[in-house]
């Protein structure tokens, strides 16, 4: 198929409605409506529904039924909207219901701005809500990765019933970029017997739930949702490298951050410096698989992120102590600009002792 | 012999958890009966709020769902949105719909969701301990209201009714009383006509049931369903608030 033009924000949209999503419930915020714009045409076409929540707890509730009901369904929102739907989210992961949540992250906290940031990194991977769960977390770098991606969201979702959050900063769903869409066929939601779809007489009943009253049963609850945590930690980490072989100098960062780095590594390779990505593609589960194998043989991590440093203590994590681990942020909607971290790498690259 | 009354087959034989005296018993047999008597059993979705009543999915014996605390109205209308042939309801308190879910409840009726809202009214947060609802009564002690409610203080109660019954989406809104049998058999039919009327796909429709909490009026059970008729009625008037322009043959 030929390329086509697309901005980021559609492309989740065109990305979801491959992936046999036909529900979207959503509420405008800025860096992401084009997305319910977008799907606000569409989903009629495909026989699908686009509807306007009340508020964005309204429509993580939304989504709580839809996906009880067995449909491939998604949300999207920014910062202040993803903090509304944090209670329903933690709702979705304790009653192990999938579903995709798209957080186009803005500036904060607060209202901040509308401007891209990584800022809700933290939000992402380390909960947001209450309680002990995790989502599983993808971050594209490209509007054709976006596409790819989009499909993936949807299958693993349904395959580990969990909620999937794609988390990018506002420029990538600004980014206009082609993208081969892919062949025509449309992925459809697999069978879901648990679903809560109307008992038949004698059949099963089925209950979607996250209430556990007895500690024992609640504790029992969580000890197998962090077994499936393992399980997705163990198979799922997806990264991309980068003139990473023999890198002294490595850099970690995600999105749109990860596609500057790659111009500064390529100027710090024309000045002979052996400097190397590694572009987390889950932020959870992280990948620190690559991690655990480059750190043998760099000698420091420089991680770059559009925050004040978040990502930084999973690569630490990662690391656990054995390189030197560094961070160079920028905040509020500033994007790091390919020269200046060039200066930090080539201060570190001399400074340190390679 | 013949029988004349059994359980309803909507209705699972796990005993109910409530007090002595508490009329959510009553209100979830009712349910049961309705459905049996629709015959819909295979098409039936509930949803259990956040309160006394947060186990009614033990109850019931269809497939059910457990929301967060008010936003029962929000997932019913992703499920029906998905499910469109079935019948959803929820089952909810007055904590639940008219304080924390006002929004969820609210726009479910303007959208005209076709969901079908069971409202317990029993004028208090009967599962946190007694504190004071939205729907508290002026005058009435409360954990949170030592004093009585006082309307500068607490504000004034709310007539959930009377509320939904001006936006358009509405289609079907009652008000009833679970304090003695012929009410009771009053509560069931429009219990039903709800259901029909959220069947033939006319809107919003929600029944609100006026419920007695002994424990948490601090009163026996029949002076406590005496209290509920000579106090809460005359403030929350029974009757039908809305009802679709065509009858719905019951
Ligand atoms: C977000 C949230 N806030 C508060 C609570 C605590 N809570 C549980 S039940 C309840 C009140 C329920 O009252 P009502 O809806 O009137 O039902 P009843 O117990 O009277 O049947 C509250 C406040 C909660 N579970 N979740
Ligand atoms: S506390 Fe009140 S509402 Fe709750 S079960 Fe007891 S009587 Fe019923």
């Amino acid at each position: 198929m030929a390329k086509v033009l697309m901005k980021g924000n559609e492309a989740i949209g065109e990305g979801a409605v491959r992936a046999g999503c036909r529900y979207f419930f959503g509420y405008p915020i800025t860096p992401q409506s084009e997305l319910p714009h977008y799907l606000a045409k569409r989903m009629p076409q495909v026989g699908g529904i686009y509807l306007q929540s009340e508020s964005e707890t309204a429509a993580a509730n939304m989504v709580f039924g839809a996906a009880g009901a067995g449909a491939r369904v998604m949300t999207s929102s920014s910062g202040p909207g993803i903090s509304l739907m944090q209670e329903g989210i933690s709702y979705l992961a304790g009653a192990e219901l999938p579903c995709v949540v798209v957080n186009m992250i803005r500036g904060g906290p607060g209202l901040g701005n509308i401007a891209p940031a990584q800022s809700d990194y933290f939000q992402a991977v380390k909960g947001g809500g209450h309680g002990d769960y995790r989502l599983i977390c993808l971050a594209p770098a490209s509007v054709q990765e976006i596409i790819d991606l989009m499909q993936d969201a949807f299958d693993l979702a349904d395959k580990y019933r969990n909620p999937v959050m794609l988390l990018a900063d506002g420029v990538l769903g600004q980014m206009m970029e082609p993208v081969d869409l892919g062949d025509e066929i449309l992925r459809q939601a697999p069978e879901k017997e648990w679903a809560a779809t109307g008992r038949k007489k004698g059949g099963p009943k089925r209950l979607i739930n996250s209430l556990y009253i007895v500690p024992e049963d609640c504790e029992q609850h969580n000890i197998r949702l962090s077994q499936k945590y393992s399980v997705i930690t163990k198979e799922e980490q997806r990264w991309e490298e980068y003139r990473l072989d023999d890198a002294k100098l490595v850099i970690v960062a995600f999105g749109t951050c990860a596609r500057i780095c790659k111009a500064v590594i390529d100027r710090a390779r024309e000045e002979g410096l052996a400097v190397g990505l590694i572009r987390p593609i889950t932020v959870w589960p992280f990948p620190n698989d690559v991690l655990s194998r480059v750190r043998e043989t760099a000698e420091q991590f420089l991680s770059v992120e559009m925050n004040m440093g978040q990502m930084v203590e999973d690569v630490r994590l990662a690391v656990e102590g054995r390189k030197p681990v560094h961070f160079y942020g920028r905040v509020g909607g500033m994007m790091p600009v390919a020269r200046d971290v060039l200066e930090e790498v080539k201060k570190l690259y001399n400074g340190g002792a390679v | 012999m013949k029988k004349i009354f059994t359980r309803p087959e909507a209705l699972t034989d796990l005993p109910f958890h409530y007090c002595p005296g508490c009329t959510h018993g009553i209100a979830h047999r009712l349910v049961a009966e309705v459905i049996d008597e629709m015959d819909i059993y295979e098409r039936a979705l509930g949803i259990a709020p956040v309160g006394c009543s947060v186990f009614i999915y033990n109850y019931l014996d269809i497939d059910m769902y457990q929301a967060a605390h008010g936003r029962a109205p929000a997932v019913g209308t992703g499920i029906k949105r998905v499910l469109p042939d079935r019948l959803v309801f929820t089952y909810q308190g007055d904590g639940d719909a008219a304080a924390i879910g006002t929004g969820e409840l609210v726009h479910a009726a303007a959208r005209g969701e076709k969901i079908t809202v069971l409202f317990i009214n029993n004028a208090v947060y009967a599962m946190t301990g007694g504190q004071m609802a939205p729907t508290t009564l002026l005058g009435q002690k409360t954990t949170t209201t030592p004093y009585g409610r006082d309307k500068d203080a607490n504000g004034l109660p709310v007539k959930v009714c009377e509320m939904l019954a001006p936006l358009d989406g509405s289609a079907y809104l009652a008000r009833v009383s679970l304090h003695n049998p012929k009410h009771i058999m009053m509560a069931k039919k429009a219990i039903r006509k709800a259901f029909e009327v959220q069947m033939r796909g006319d809107g919003f429709t929600l029944v609100e049931i006026l419920s007695s909490c002994p424990t948490n009026w601090g009163l026996p059970p029949l002076e406590a369903l005496k209290w509920l008729e000579e106090k809460m009625i005359p403030y929350y008037p029974l009757g039908e608030y809305k009802t679709p322009a065509e009858e719905v043959q019951i």
